[in-house]
């Protein structure tokens, strides 16, 4: 979707102001939030994709408003309630319906040295054939999805190379959607910034971003 | 705003001590109180995964995967190669670093990473990301003025110097192995990781010779 979340490329934000000496959290309750993510992924309360997309369906005052960690605990509220987990008559109280049956959690703290180191990879074992080879020439389809889609605006339309083939993925734009994961190569593609930017962009510079099969056509 | 959230009775809400509690103190709260009693997590693994982001997981582990890439020649080429691989020798693995690709900063080449769309960033090595990081002017900014940005964290790029912005828009997680700075040529792979800096291997800072 042409959502807010497509950042790149836009005007109007302001100096970067980083913070120095920054802590890992700057309130107790992003904790928890963080600390929800794998337990709720392990449960299969959804998949990497649809966690995306919830937070790029958030109104775009609302996510430009608020932090990282509110766009996290967005994500897993809307996603709670539309997977029907739980009734917003639960989150308003903060407990449980009496009575409903209880089920066992899907990461146990005993498991959770494991599932860090082991993480969730979205490559995928198949063999599927790669539509390019490193050094192709590409061009990116100039398409605007209203779904989720892993296809920044700035590269549309745009003639690349391709720099590395990184191998099979998951492709997020039906697995957000509940579609499967049409496994398919993604490659590191290369831009130069000109190509994206125009002739005041530097001629040294390039931009090189992770694209799908499904985004490319040959040049 | 987000109105679904929004219809608490804030007089139901007082904290124990007093304090009444912010909106998202509250909504966090619910959630998960609710997601255990249901039995969905247990909160003694939310507890075990903050502990690991807050004191075992962060830069330290990149900067040792830096420091032996610029003593071990074999291992450079290894990382450069197959970065997941060549990270996991260290024991440094798993979630938002499955698949890790180490792109190396050279006297012609100044390469910096970003993720325009969201805030992917390579947690196994580098830790959880700073806020600015994840806000909106650097991710808009850096893909198209990447110099202007860099000038603004103190670094001055020569013009010509390439520099290659990472937009990691899929499931790939970059790291910047940052060039080994003159004056170092004595020191243990232990000395070099500990002037390895966070802001180095996302490729916003260039590391000084250590001060005499």
């Amino acid at each position: 979707m042409n959502g807010i979340h497509d950042l790149g490329g836009m005007h109007g934000f302001g100096p970067i102001n980083p913070e120095q000496d920054e802590p890992v959290f700057h309130h107790a309750w992003e904790k928890r939030v963080l600390g929800m993510f794998a337990p709720t992924f392990a449960a299969g309360l959804y998949c990497v994709d649809e966690f995306r997309h919830a937070i790029e369906r958030m109104g775009a005052a609302h996510y430009l408003q608020s932090s990282y960690y509110e766009h996290w605990l967005h994500a897993l509220e809307t996603l709670a309630l539309e997977k029907g987990v739980l009734t917003r008559e639960e989150l308003r109280t903060g407990h449980a319906t009496p009575g409903v049956p209880k089920a066992q959690p899907a990461l146990a703290a005993t498991d959770v040295p494991k599932i860090v180191a082991h993480g969730a990879s979205a490559r995928v074992a198949l063999d599927v054939k790669p539509k390019f080879k490193e050094g192709d020439m590409v061009v990116v389809k100039n398409m605007h999805p209203a779904g989720h889609t892993r296809l920044p605006r700035y590269v549309r339309d745009k003639l690349g190379c391709i720099d590395r083939d990184h191998g099979v993925f998951v492709f997020p734009d039906t697995a957000a959607h509940g579609k499967g994961e049409k496994p398919q190569h993604c490659y590191s593609v290369y831009f130069s910034a000109q190509e994206l930017w125009g002739p005041k962009a530097s001629r040294n510079d390039s931009v090189y971003v992770d694209l799908w099969d499904d985004y490319l056509v040959a040049a | 705003m987000n109105d679904l959230f929004h219809d608490h009775d804030d007089d139901d809400h007082v904290h124990p001590h007093g304090r009444a509690l912010s909106d998202p103190e509250l909504r966090v709260k619910a959630l998960e109180q609710v997601l255990t009693e249901k039995g969905l997590i247990d909160p003694a693994a939310v507890d075990a995964l903050i502990e690991t982001y807050e004191t075992k997981v962060g830069p330290h582990n990149g900067a040792r995967v830096v420091a032996k890439a610029w003593v071990d020649r074999e291992y450079k080429q290894r990382l450069l190669a197959n970065g997941s691989a060549a990270i996991a020798e260290l024991g440094y693995s798993g979630i938002q670093g499955e698949d890790m690709v180490v792109v190396e900063n050279t006297a012609t080449v100044h390469n910096v990473l970003v993720c325009t769309l969201c805030s992917c960033y390579p947690w196994p090595t580098l830790g959880l990301p700073p806020v600015w990081y994840k806000s909106a002017p650097y991710r808009a900014r850096v893909i198209s003025e990447p110099r202007a940005v860099l000038r603004e964290f103190g670094v001055k790029i020569e013009d010509d110097v390439e520099v290659r912005v990472w937009d990691s828009t899929a499931e790939l997680r970059y790291m910047v192995l940052p060039e080994r700075p003159p004056g170092t040529e004595g020191m243990s792979e232990a000395e070099l990781a500990a002037i390895v800096t966070r802001d180095s291997m996302i490729g916003v800072a260039r590391l000084a010779p250590p001060k005499p």
